[in-house]
């Protein structure tokens, strides 16, 4: 038996959760190949290491399938209902960070507000025929975002990648997506809403509270958790 | 806890109570066009609603209800007058409360009648309280209408109107509106610059998207037309507010809300309404005196109700839904009816929470 802790399988994410953890005396590593998504963890007993998508892990914590796991809040409150009864934050991991925004043409020089949005949105709709179509993948936290700032006249349509462009190809007019630095947003001549911020995304540790903690999982996590200070 | 049996068994039953009072039974398809559901609730609907899809037929919802098939239905076939009964599932998406159902049934009736609709309003109220007899609830009513004619009334703008219209059902966003529109909340930043530009649209970004410059100089113009609008005036405000704090028995509310009518005279056929409704109500046996009024009611819940609406609650056990919601519909078949409307009131049971309260009063 071991502590599951779950894990980006790639990119910057990766490396840089390997290095936080390098950082905290717990080497974590791919072994193998490249390709090969199985992991090696040193400088501490007990803890195998998991490597999955980012977007899996909210949902493998939920399951109880690991007990760890390093994902994006974002991901977190998006796949988990009621997330706070089924994860816990252990720590933020200072990088990853990006906010949850909704964006608009910048050439809209009436709209800087939610409030501006709705009232376009209603024109929109009766002048086009159909509501104001906002482009986005996490759907759960724009529709309750926008539906408590009581926003109407709008349809969320799915965009799972290279969402800043739906609206230069007129497949959408507006976005909520994730943005660091806000250059993307600037280079499809996008403009962010005052009070469009949704959420604030980091990479974090979450520990599942659904997983079963055996005596053996309970004092590695312990000394995890202590290590991890 | 009550087993599927037995809950259909009771369901069968009002049923049976509904038809002998005069309806038809009806059996609308479980699966439902999303569009027309979409157009209705907007996207607020995909929180509630089971969404599936085939390549033929596109996005077909779960029955989140039985009114606006039943409407939809008599809209295209039915005679005049109708009324209607039907019972089954319904299904609710859950995303935050694993406590409610999201498979129940629900034992309704609806009547399409011109003849009388303060007679119709008591008709349904009566017969509910009919089946509900017995069992420890509190009854609460309201009517929208009340609130429509008052905000139909102001001496403001259509614009402003049509965006209080807009948002009755969200008392939030109303309220900001409402602050806006009297003068109490300033606008955005730079708002005033921007409207007292030359050539606002004079910016170095291009223009992109399907919303085009000339929507962008039509929304300016009318931000320009509120600007130079006057503000909502202080006794029209405090009359909606009174109007909304009403919370008294039937009898005692239209005391005061003909109070309210001085200042607010366009809310006075509302009332005349109401007083034929209390009437009516009375003469089919209701005890009036007792039953409680809000005029914010089912401002929160019931959007497509424009008229009376009415709820029956479990008292001492806040944690469950209503367990009977109703009212009338009068816009909602103008929508569906395609030219053609009808006034139009109903509501529905849930034979699970009956029975489940009836355990707990063993």
């Amino acid at each position: 038996m071991s502590l599951k802790l779950g894990v980006p399988s790639k990119g910057r994410l990766m490396e840089k959760t390997f290095s936080w953890f390098e950082k905290r005396g717990i080497t974590l590593s791919r072994s193998g190949s490249d390709r090969e998504y199985a992991g090696k963890v040193e400088g501490i007993e007990g803890v195998s290491l998991i490597l999955l998508s980012a977007g899996e892990i909210p949902r493998e914590l939920a399951a109880g399938r690991i007990h760890l796991g390093v994902t994006g809040i974002d991901l977190v409150h998006e796949k988990l209902p009621r997330w706070e009864q089924q994860v816990e934050e252990i720590s933020k991991l200072g990088f990853g960070k990006a906010d949850l925004i909704i964006a608009t043409p910048a050439c809209w020089v009436d709209v800087d507000t939610l409030d501006d949005l709705d009232a376009a949105a209603a024109a929109y709709r009766k002048t086009h025929g159909h509501r104001l179509r906002i482009a986005t993948k996490y759907h759960r936290l724009v529709r309750e975002f926008l539906t408590d700032a009581g926003v109407a006249d709008y349809t969320l349509v799915d965009s799972q990648g290279a969402t800043e462009g739906t609206v230069m190809n007129e497949t959408a007019e507006a976005i909520a997506d994730i943005t660091s630095s806000g250059e993307t947003l600037r280079a499809n001549h996008l403009k962010i809403l005052t009070d469009g911020l949704v959420l604030q995304s980091q990479a974090t540790l979450w520990r599942s509270r659904v997983a079963k903690y055996g005596a053996v999982e309970k004092s590695v996590l312990t000394e995890l958790l202590d290590r991890l200070g | 806890m009550a087993n599927r049996s037995q809950i259909q068994a009771r369901a069968a039953m009002m049923r049976v109570r509904f038809e002998a009072a005069g309806a038809q039974v009806v059996d609308p398809p479980l699966l439902q066009p999303a569009d027309t559901l979409l157009d209705l609730y907007g996207e607020d609907i995909r929180a509630r609603a089971y969404v599936t899809s085939d390549a033929l037929r596109g996005e077909q919802m779960l029955r989140p209800d039985f009114t606006l098939p039943v409407v939809q239905m008599h809209m295209s076939e039915g005679a005049e007058p109708a009324r209607y009964t039907y019972s089954g599932e319904v299904f609710r998406r859950q995303e935050h409360d694993p406590d409610r159902s999201n498979e129940y049934i629900q034992v309704g009736y609806e009547v399409f009648d011109r003849n009388d609709p303060a007679w119709a309003d008591a008709e349904v109220f009566s017969l509910f309280a009919l089946q509900l007899r017995g069992l420890p609830l509190r009854a609460a009513t309201g009517d929208i209408g009340i609130l429509t004619a008052a905000v139909q009334g102001l001496r403001t703008t259509d614009r402003r109107k049509d965006a209080l219209m807009r948002h009755l059902w969200r008392p939030r966003r109303f309220r900001t509106l409402l602050d806006r529109f009297a003068g109490r909340k300033p606008g955005p930043e730079g708002r005033d610059a921007l409207l007292e530009a030359k050539d606002p649209l004079a910016i170095d970004v291009p223009m992109i998207g399907k919303r085009r410059a000339s929507e962008i100089e039509a929304r300016i113009e009318a931000l320009r037309e509120d600007r130079d609008t006057p503000p909502i005036s202080d006794y029209e405000l405090v009359g909606l507010e009174t109007l909304l704090n009403v919370r008294e028995t039937m009898p005692f509310a239209l005391e005061q809300l003909r109070d309210v009518a001085v200042d607010l005279p366009q809310i006075t056929p509302a009332l005349d309404r109401l007083e034929a409704r209390v009437a009516s109500l009375q003469a089919r046996g209701v005890d009036v005196e007792r039953l409680d009024f809000e005029a914010a009611y089912g401002r929160t819940s019931m959007e497509y109700y424009d008229g009376f609406v009415f709820g029956f609650y479990a008292e001492g056990r806040p944690d469950l839904p209503p367990i009977a919601t109703g009212g009338r519909y009068d816009a909602l078949t103008r929508q569906l009816g395609n030219g053609a409307e009808i006034p139009a009131v109903g509501g529905v049971l849930r034979p699970d929470l009956m029975l489940e309260v009836e355990e707990d009063a063993q």
